[in-house]
């Protein structure tokens, strides 16, 4: 693995937030980490560590109270461009429909806004194209109602990636599914990865999920958040659904629970 | 919409305003009570005939009193509830102050407009801008206001300026906030012109009425009513036309 120039860097982060009543929470403590161009990586901890804060420091929503949050180097400032990001909610616009939807963020961004008059019919049909990869063909003119939340959050997906984005956040974009869906989602998941090689941070509290899809998995403590653990899945690819009954699987599983273990005590 | 879907619609509604006014009618003969009280609606109706060449202008007057009011309202309320929608400052700034021009009653204001401006369309107008803009300004605000926070980080992060939250979300999310609060601000409107012509005009529904009572005719005063009342039906189910086809996203 190339590793001149990690694509995501965050160097010894801390932050506070100030809370409604003046408080402040102590959110981050000292989270190094680097991620190398085209790497999937999962982030599990315990409700509350501060997974969302990390994704959200590497959007550029906000910045690092301590330590430097870097993308292809340079020091994050402001929101980024070039991210894509998914949620647990999908967060779908309900007056547009599926592919309205997906297109969104070309009529946003720099430079697809400029030409999305101009440029429409190509944009539609590339966003035709992520549909049918994540099995919605047929879909793209209804309205999200009229989908189900597992065709919501393919939607979703499609609209995070539409840009063509470097770097893809995920913040627990599955929890919110049944367990036929959710692993059904990793699959379609996997293969737009294999297809696109963004690099991906995905958030997750579902440490098979963390497995199946990342190269690398990181685990938090509780409040103030840190990275206290690190594996490398060597798994091959394309993961199968088959294989997480496969003792290399579950060793993986099991030996991050047992660091997560360590950890509450 | 099929014509047979809206005979099936339009019917509920249709049979209870002709019960009411048969109730009224049938009630009025039962107690016999007298017309210089409460004219029957047949009465009414037949006053409404009669005088109808006197009444048109005054009702058009009115609905145009009210309409360029509910226009102001409009305007003014859209800009105001699209700024206390996306400050939280300017909200915790300004919606005491509204709350506190909402409570004073608008009628008490038509001897202040009066002193200002005369009598003539212009404290009518003022009245009907003041008494409808409130609601739209709420609940415009209520829109924006709610946008999900992921949403909004969504298109945070895609380099979006305020201008594009406002035309990708924040409008189209506050149209049906609009529309709703559209259907009580036109029916308050009607009522803020009238009342304002009542005491500060010498045209208009509300001006007539005062005349007609003034020479003790109940029944023109009662068709001047039903007047205003069927002007208030009428653009209250333009507007409602209009919301289904603008916001049909939001029924379902
Ligand atoms: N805007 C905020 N203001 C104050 N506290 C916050 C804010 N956002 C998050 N927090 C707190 O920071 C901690 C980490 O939040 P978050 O990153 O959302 O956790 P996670 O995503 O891991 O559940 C939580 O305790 C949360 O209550
Ligand atoms: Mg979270």
């Amino acid at each position: 693995m190339e590793r001149s120039q990690p694509c995501v860097a965050l160097r010894d982060v801390s932050l506070f937030y100030r809370g409604d009543d003046g408080r402040e929470v102590h959110a981050l403590e000292g989270v190094s980490l680097s991620i190398a161009q085209g790497e999937f990586v999962a982030i599990a901890g315990p409700s509350g560590c501060g997974k969302t804060t990390i994704l959200k420091l590497v959007a550029g929503l906000m910045p690092a109270t301590r330590g430097q949050v870097l993308i292809d180097g340079a020091p994050v400032r402001g929101p980024q461009k070039n991210v894509g990001m998914a949620f647990q909610n999908p967060t779908l616009l309900p007056w547009r429909s599926a592919l309205e939807n997906v297109l969104l963020p070309l009529e946003v961004v720099a430079p697809h806004r400029h030409h999305f008059r101009s440029r429409q019919r190509e944009y539609e049909a590339r966003a035709q194209e992520l549909l049918q990869l994540v099995g919605l063909d047929g879909f793209a003119n209804k309205p999200p109602y009229q989908l189900s939340g597992g065709m919501q959050q393919r939607v979703s997906l499609c609209r995070a990636l539409i840009h063509e984005p470097e770097i893809l956040l995920l913040d627990e974009p599955f929890a919110a599914l049944d367990a036929f869906t959710r692993e059904e989602l990793w699959g379609v998941l996997q293969s737009l990865w294999l297809a696109r090689r963004c690099t991906v941070i995905l958030v997750t509290h579902d440490l098979r999920e963390a497995v199946f899809l990342a190269n690398t998995v990181y685990v938090m403590s509780k409040r103030p958040g840190r990275l206290v653990h690190m594996t490398h899945i060597d798994l091959p690819r394309p993961r199968t659904l088959e294989q997480m009954f496969h003792t290399q699987f579950t060793d993986y599983v099991h030996e991050i629970y047992n660091r997560i273990g360590e950890v509450r005590v | 919409m099929k014509p047979n879907t809206l005979l099936r619609r339009a019917f509920p509604p249709a049979a209870a305003i002709a019960l009411f006014f048969l109730a009224w009618e049938l009630g009025c003969l039962a107690f016999n009570v007298d017309e210089f009280i409460l004219p029957r609606p047949s009465v009414a109706i037949a006053a409404y005939f009669q005088w109808q060449e006197a009444i048109w202008p005054n009702a058009l007057q009115t609905l145009f009193t009210t309409l360029v009011g509910l226009g102001l309202a409009i305007a003014a309320g859209t800009l105001i509830g699209a700024l206390i929608g996306y400050s939280a400052l300017l909200y915790d700034a300004l919606y005491p102050l509204l709350v506190a021009f909402n409570s004073i009653p608008k009628a008490a204001l038509v001897p202040v407009f009066v002193i200002w401006f005369g009598v003539g369309t212009l404290p009518a107008v003022l009245i009907a801008f003041l008494i409808s803009f409130f609601p739209i300004a709420v609940n415009v605000a209520t829109g924006i206001a709610t946008v999900e926070p992921e949403l909004r980080d969504v298109l945070r992060s895609l380099g979006a300026s305020k201008l594009d939250l406002f035309a990708k979300v924040g409008f189209p999310r506050a149209l049906p906030y609009f529309f709703a609060s559209l259907k009580v601000a036109v029916t308050l409107a009607f009522v803020g012109s009238v009342v304002a012509e009542l005491g500060a005009s010498n045209r208009g529904i509300g001006n007539m009425m005062v005349i007609a009572s003034s020479r003790f005719d109940v029944p023109l005063v009662f068709a001047g009513l039903i007047v205003v009342a069927l002007m208030g039906i009428a653009l209250y189910a333009a507007f409602a036309i209009l919301e289904r086809r603008v916001v049909a996203w939001a029924y379902r």
